[in-house]
């Protein structure tokens, strides 16, 4: 037991730069804010380059407080790397919209390092910490459309329901404690394999931290936030909400109930896969009826978290494995979705609703194609990440024996095609409702949607990568 | 370097390089692009028509083999694992054939042609995967992705309730095959969770190392039968064709019917049988009802459409009926027969269609009314129409006639009573299509536009004549493609063989009946 600083040199990395970042907003010029994504960029470009760097190292560190695994590395790349593109795709719409403050960098970096920690976190209180950090970052960064009163709103609705389900996450942690005298997920662990009975507060406790989780994983039936919260948020930050802030809490659980409530999983399998089936069935079906993108987006991203909940209820080697993976895969698919969207939206987030995408495909052909190909990897179909993702995230669940989970599972997704299709039709086999000049494409822009495409097919036709990577991790 | 091994992936490399050679292309080049897209798919023909000498026939298993690691990670072992038999060489040489054709038949496709040419590169790749893959992965990727270049070309290029086909297509097809995906998967944890690979778990079903239980094996086997069902499609599951093949362009109608719903029934006779032998066996009454259903269900309503092309695509939902009972007599006779017929019924109903797209494109209407004594203004194109209506309809001495004789030969040997009701089919078929022809050829010209109709130039016929040779070279010499296919269906039959002695005592499987 030692400090070991280096077990969290990712976050400590990230942290000084969104430091240097907040202070140094004051003195650029205030057509300029834009450009500190540049060196957002670089400290979050350090911090994946350090977490790299310490692949495969593994230890403890902060006196047990830090786990250093190639399960919370896999998770920060992932962080990081979502990260870096929201960064990325934000710059120009900062520029845009006219959203002059460079502490939007900032905000994010220091809600990665939120994440950072609850991937890393070996201690029930350091993950406490991670998801506040995480969280009041988010609050701020969902109102920074300041003259859009929805923005408010939607900040306002997310930070008192967020508040309340903090609570429910403390309540749950207190109970823990109560039950089992520590918060240390190992020590956990071997209270419970050595108690002779469970006492009745740690199934309160349990409860109470998937409420906590499932909120910010957006499952139902927590989930009602999501498409107002997404709605009202600015189009990079609604990107981080479905990709990274979701991951997040999804990582954090997953370490909680696999590391740390191992014996208690009869009672926390049975209570996922409820959520599972409703989480699917909610997202997709309420998907259906959508008329603006981001709300659709949003319940799209409920019932892809449906799907990783059957993942998770895999309880296996592989279903960790098919969540890491899916979690990549659903990243590079959701942001160049988000991406597009944004420059299709034009300034003020003026075309949002579906109708909007009719005929796109005349005036941006190789948007609507990324889009559409974005859409079709939502939807699961193969050759792109998205087919692999379900794919591996269903065996997982088949090779324990979920049948029902999968074929229920199945059934959503053939709901889920609809929608994804509909505004492919839209973009592809209607006319242009009205006639405007072709919306500016950033190069910022192009970079991300580039990297996401190629990122997109390529685990779809090779996943073997990530997937190797995410076997290595899945350590429990 | 070269070695014949590499053929089958060569036949799909090649429409792959022409799909990226097409998006590269200047999209207002459209001479270029047409030309490049036919020689692509000439090349593809070439190509499959150099396979087609390596292959020997003599022999059932599968020929030019390559079985390649695609990727091995986590729990999964995948590998790209092609190779063709009888079955799928017949099938692997009507799709490279029909694509030509189909790239003649687009000439007048003028709105966003450089899209429209590579989604149908991008389709004939898909559907070459399906017939020539044998893993089950691989072969599930290519039986989804061809969903997609199939719905643009429904979608964008269609008539006029084009997207409510498209969408009807796209959902109906991929709802049936998302069920599949869940029975791939098990079957693979079934196999010990080595490999996807479907010869090996095959044969390890085949001599009892896999040992599904028996309800397990039928959830399996409908998962996989209702995938293939609906393509095919199998009354009561057809209800999306009329809509796709009516609203699709001709080209894309060409491939649907020709090409695509035989990849409903290869999966039955790839899969299907051979993967869950007594499940086929315990369930072919059911499936051969739902057959002869369709058979005259698809005949009668054929028999009353106003409008040809619907005509022709229920015309499919009876003559595929009539493939998917002979697949189910699982008899030797019977299985060649289904296997013939789906290629008679690729060339005929293609040829059909591209018919119908050629009276369409002059008139611009495709209801029977509006036509009446075409034989006088266009004889070259009723003289064609012809020839075609009578292959479909099985006149003896064309290959229509093979195809349903020896089904009805192999049903019969099963039940007396399908027979008889499957030949009502065919008396059917000859009604509407002869009714049908003398409706839009014969008589007096009686309505005026019909007058000035140009016959077929040189192009539309050059697409016509080789559809013609193949039909009176498989009518009359088709010991030339039966060979091909004899020792494939004899395989797929031992699979059945002990499951059907078993089950089935009185039959033995080369379907002499053996009296007792």
């Amino acid at each position: 037991m030692d400090l070991e600083y280096t077990t969290l040199l990712p976050e400590i990395i990230l942290s000084l730069s969104g430091i240097l970042l907040m202070m140094s907003a004051p003195m650029v010029d205030r057509e300029r804010q834009h450009s500190l994504g540049y060196p957002a960029l670089l400290g979050i470009g350090t911090a994946f380059a350090a977490t790299v760097v310490q692949w495969g190292l593994s230890g403890e560190g902060f006196y047990g407080m830090v786990f250093q695994d190639s399960f919370s590395q896999l998770c920060k790349l992932l962080f990081l790397f979502s990260a870096a593109a929201i960064t990325l795709s934000a710059m120009s719409y900062l520029e845009r919209e006219k959203l002059l403050h460079g502490e939007f960098f900032a905000l994010l970096s220091f809600a990665t390092v939120g994440m950072c920690l609850m991937a890393s976190s070996a201690d029930l209180i350091l993950t406490f910490l991670g998801l506040e950090i995480l969280s009041v970052s988010t609050y701020i960064l969902v109102a920074f459309r300041e003259k859009d009163p929805k923005s408010t709103e939607s900040a306002l609705k997310y930070f008192i329901l967020g508040a309340f389900s903090t609570a429910f996450l403390l309540y749950g942690i207190a109970f823990i404690y109560g039950a089992t005298g520590t918060t240390r997920y190992t020590q956990v662990a071997d209270f419970l394999s050595s108690a002779s009975f469970y006492p009745l507060a740690l199934a309160l406790g349990l409860a109470l931290i998937a409420v906590g989780f499932g909120f910010k994983a957006a499952v139902t039936p927590f989930h009602v936030w999501t498409p107002d919260v997404y709605e009202g948020a600015p189009l990079p930050i609604a990107m981080h909400l479905a990709v990274s802030s979701k991951a997040a809490a999804l990582v954090a659980l997953l370490r909680i109930f696999y590391q740390m409530l191992p014996d208690l999983s009869q009672q926390w399998e049975g209570m996922l896969s409820i959520s599972a089936v409703l989480t699917m069935a909610v997202g997709n079906i309420a998907a259906l009826t959508q008329t603006n993108i981001k709300r659709m987006l949003a319940y799209s991203s409920i019932a892809h978290a449906g799907y990783l909940l059957v993942g998770f209820c895999a309880n296996n080697a592989s279903g960790v494995q098919a969540m890491l993976f899916y979690l990549f895969a659903y990243a590079l698919m959701n942001v160049g979705a988000f991406t597009v969207i944004q420059v299709m939206a034009r300034d003020n987030e003026r075309f949002l609703s579906i109708s909007d995408f009719r005929g796109t495909a005349r005036r941006h052909p190789y948007l609507s194609a990324a889009l559409a190909s974005f859409l079709v990897s939502l939807a699961g179909i193969p050759a792109t990440a998205g087919f692999m993702g379900k794919l591996f995230m269903f065996a997982a669940a088949i090779e324990s024996q979920h049948y029902t989970l999968v074929v229920i599972a199945l059934l959503a997704s053939a709901v889920g095609l609809y929608y994804y299709l509909r505004v492919i039709v839209l973009m592809y086999m209607w006319e242009p409702s009205d006639i405007l000049e072709p919306a500016p494409v950033p190069l910022s822009a192009k970079i991300v949607i580039a990297i996401m495409i190629i990122g997109t097919f390529y685990l779809g036709i090779y996943p073997k990568p990530i997937l190797d990577l995410a076997s290595e991790a899945a350590i429990f | 370097m070269f070695a014949p091994e590499h053929l089958i992936s060569l036949l799909l490399l090649i429409p792959s390089a022409g799909v990226l050679l097409v998006g590269m292309l200047p999209g207002s080049r459209s001479h270029l692009l047409r030309g490049v897209s036919l020689a692509v798919v000439i090349a593809t023909l070439i190509c499959s028509l150099v396979i087609t000498t390596y292959f020997d026939p003599s022999s059932g298993s599968m020929q030019l083999v390559q079985n390649s690691l695609w990727f091995n990670a986590g729990i999964f072992h995948v590998r790209y694992h092609v190779g063709v038999d009888g079955i799928s060489l017949l099938l692997v040489l009507l799709t490279t054939l029909l694509m030509v054709l189909s790239i003649l038949a687009s000439w007048s496709i003028t709105r966003e042609l450089k899209l429209y040419l590579a989604f149908m590169l991008f389709l004939e790749l898909g559907m070459l995967g399906v017939f020539v893959a044998l893993d089950l992965i691989l072969f599930y990727v290519f039986w989804e992705v061809m969903l997609i270049p199939m719905y643009f070309l429904i979608g964008m290029w269609g008539g006029e309730q084009r997207i409510y086909a498209a969408v009807k297509f796209f959902l109906y097809t991929m709802a049936g095959s998302l069920l599949m995906l869940a029975a791939v998967i098990t079957l693979y944890f079934y196999n010990g969770g080595e490999n996807f690979d479907l010869l090996e778990i095959t044969a390890r079903i085949g001599d009892g190392r896999i040992v599904l239980p028996p309800g397990v094996e039928y959830l399996l086997f409908l998962a996989f039968f209702i995938a293939f069902a609906i393509k095919v499609p199998l009354f009561p599951f057809h209800t999306w064709l009329p809509d796709a093949h009516v609203e699709a362009p001709t080209a894309g109608s060409v491939v649907l019917a020709g090409v695509l719903l035989k990849m409903g029934t290869y999966g039955l006779l790839r899969f299907c049988i051979p993967l869950f032998p007594a499940a086929s066996i315990q369930l072919a009454p059911v499936i051969s009802i739902l057959a002869l259903i369709g058979i005259v269900y698809g005949a009668l309503v054929a028999m009353v459409q106003p409008d040809v092309k619907k005509l022709v695509a229920y015309s499919s939902v009876s003559h595929l009926g009539f493939v998917v009972l002979g697949i189910f007599a699982l008899n030797f006779q019977s299985i060649q027969g289904a296997l013939y017929q789906m290629i008679n019924h690729g060339l005929s109903t293609g040829g059909l269609f591209l018919l119908v797209g050629m009276l369409y494109d002059r008139r611009h209407t495709r209801m029977i009314s509006d036509f009446g004594g075409l034989a006088h203004a266009t004889p070259r194109l009723a003289a064609f129409f012809m020839i075609v209506t009578l292959s479909s309809i099985g006149l003896p001495g064309l290959n229509g006639f093979v195809g349903e004789f020896l089904i009805l030969q192999g049903t019969f040997l099963r039940s007396s009573t399908w027979a008889a009701i499957a030949a009502s089919g065919m008396v059917l078929s000859a009604v509407y299509m002869l009714w049908m022809y003398q409706r839009v050829f014969l008589g007096e010209i009686t309505h005026e536009p019909n007058r000035g109709l140009k016959d077929l130039n040189s192009r539309e016929t050059l697409i016509l004549l080789p559809l013609v040779i193949l039909f009176v070279w498989m009518g009359i010499y088709s010991q030339s493609f039966l060979r091909l296919m004899d020792p494939s269906v004899e395989n797929v039959l031992q699979r059945v063989e002990e499951f059907q002695d078993r089950l089935l005592p009185r039959y033995r499987v080369s379907g002499e009946y053996d009296g007792s």
